[in-house]
């Protein structure tokens, strides 16, 4: 599919007015999202922010975002996200370098940074059942406060937690936003609409609705129109800024092939 | 609402697995670990084999990391099972060759799979809606400890090892019917099987069936039931007689075996 090499223009908002005021950088095409790379668009992401990554183990990661928050060295992040990175991938490089004071995720097995970490006392972690994660980033997302589940009742999950009978015991949990959020998608257009491969989707349309800010990264820039709108899957209302990646590695952790 | 279904699909695997197939016996794929070969009772193979042919046909299930993945390879293509993976894919089938690898293709075990016709992908969100709502039929899940009460635990050893609970929860909440597969004993011998789960829970209560390598039970509330045996099992294999007991299943451990070797 082609690509839109003109809505690549110099960074820094130089036409018209920044998409969300307070001098945040503004990018080009008819709706000013597009951005010239990782540098531009994530160029006011400070020490201290709430980050939001979409991806399972490495599948859908983010990873020209993640590259860019490693060169930049911006610290005390708080992260949300399933995996947090997986063998020393992905975000699990953020841990290595120190960048990461807390960490809200679901599963850390395949992550020995994180449990090391967790367990030398150098971050805190909220860990999070997976469907009560991605119902929190929904909520978050679509303006619900809390909502009630019956996972997690009887368990640690439970601790400091309102409970209420309905059917059965139900646990208040709140809606989850961030600061910003990280996304990659296979392909997306200059309005910040996302279509998705395979299972790289999972938490990546969702965490786009949570976040302030929503940065998506895509190996495809396509002119508007050349997604068929019934099969966007992230609508770019969800979308402030928009670039394309490069150089990606997209690591499957356990290869296994049919046997002969 | 007491998920009346789960009642109904246990009952239905409750007859399967009275009745272990000559094929239980029979398989001869060796076993992907080395040392299960050495133990009593069924092959990983064997015990995945087992467990495929125990799921009711056109049921979804999700199949958890591990010993429980190994099922999706010995179901039958006829039973039209849809595996459910909470990654955001239903109808996983199978590996894919060198040339339809995909990185983008994966399990919740982050291992390349391939689908069937008829499969989905979905963010998750829509996943746990399927998982939470009800939507799954089954749950198939590895184990670091069961007890009499259906608790499971499986996701934390406090201080030591922290996997997280990842899909688990959710799973044991909302599937109409779980059931655990797992090694019967820990590295160091001792019973994953307890009156009491001492570890950090999954869930309480939820279990419907256990199967490890030396047979299936069922967590009664005060004891296991002995459902049936792997083949050359006796009742004196499995633990302590207080704590595991034939019920009304069958008398003593010899005729399960002689059932398996039926034609």
């Amino acid at each position: 599919m082609a690509v839109e090499h003109e809505a690549a223009e110099a960074p820094g908002g130089s036409r018209g007015q920044p998409v969300e005021g307070h001098g945040a950088p503004s990018g080009s095409g008819p709706f000013l999202k597009v951005f010239e790379g990782a540098a531009q668009a994530l160029a006011d992401l400070h020490s201290g922010a709430v980050v939001m990554s979409g991806g399972f183990g490495l599948c859908g990661i983010p990873e020209c975002s993640i590259a860019e928050l490693l060169r930049r060295g911006v610290r005390d992040l708080t992260l949300i996200s399933n995996n947090i990175g997986n063998r020393g991938k992905g975000l699990a490089q953020l841990l290595k370098s120190g960048q990461v004071r807390h960490a809200i995720c679901s599963y850390v097995g395949g992550n020995p940074d994180l449990e090391a970490q967790f367990f030398a006392g150098e971050l805190t972690l909220e860990l999070v059942p997976q469907g009560t994660f991605a119902e929190r980033i929904r909520a978050g997302g679509a303006g619900i406060r809390a909502f009630y589940t019956p996972t997690g009742v009887g368990t640690v999950a439970a601790e400091g937690k309102e409970v209420r009978a309905f059917d059965r015991p139900c646990l208040l949990e709140t809606g989850l936003r961030a600061d910003f959020a990280l996304v990659k998608a296979q392909r997306g257009d200059a309005y910040g609409n996302l279509w998705f491969k395979e299972s790289a989707r999972n938490f990546s349309p969702l965490m786009a609705t949570a976040a302030t800010v929503t940065i998506a990264e895509v190996e495809e820039l396509v002119p508007l129109g050349a997604l068929p709108a019934e099969d966007i899957h992230c609508p770019g209302i969800f979308v402030q800024r928009i670039y394309q990646g490069s150089h990606y590695e997209n690591a499957i952790e356990y290869p296994i092939l049919r046997s002969p | 609402m007491a998920r009346p279904s789960a009642t109904a699909l246990a009952g239905e695997t409750l007859t399967l697995a009275h009745t272990p197939s000559r094929e239980a016996v029979a398989v001869t794929r060796p076993p992907s670990s080395g040392t299960q070969a050495l133990l009593r009772g069924w092959s990983d193979a064997a015990l995945a084999a087992e467990v495929a042919r125990a799921i009711p046909p056109r049921s979804v299930v999700n199949l958890g990391i591990g010993l429980p993945t190994q099922v999706a390879q010995y179901l039958d293509p006829a039973a039209s099972i849809m595996i459910h993976s909470e990654n955001g894919l239903l109808g996983v089938e199978g590996r894919p060759t060198e040339a339809t690898l995909s990185p983008t293709r994966i399990n919740a075990g982050k291992e390349s799979v391939d689908v069937r016709p008829g499969a989905a992908y979905f963010d998750s969100a829509l996943s746990f809606a399927m998982i939470r709502g009800g939507h799954v039929n089954l749950a198939i899940l590895g184990g670091m400890q069961v007890d009499v009460q259906g608790s499971l635990a499986n996701w934390s050893v406090p201080g030591r090892k922290l996997t997280g609970m990842g899909g688990a929860m959710d799973l044991v909440t909302g599937a109409r019917a779980v059931w655990v597969m797992m090694r019967h004993a820990d590295r160091s011998g001792a019973s994953k099987l307890l009156e009491r789960c001492t570890l950090p829970l999954t869930g309480a209560g939820v279990v419907a069936r256990i199967i490890t390598e030396l047979g299936w039970f069922r967590p009664t509330g005060t004891h296991f039931e002995v459902i049936s045996l792997a083949p050359g099992v006796t009742l004196s294999d499995v633990g302590d007689p207080a704590l595991f007991r034939t019920d009304r299943v069958f008398e003593n451990a010899s005729r399960a075996t002689q059932r398996a070797d039926e034609p």
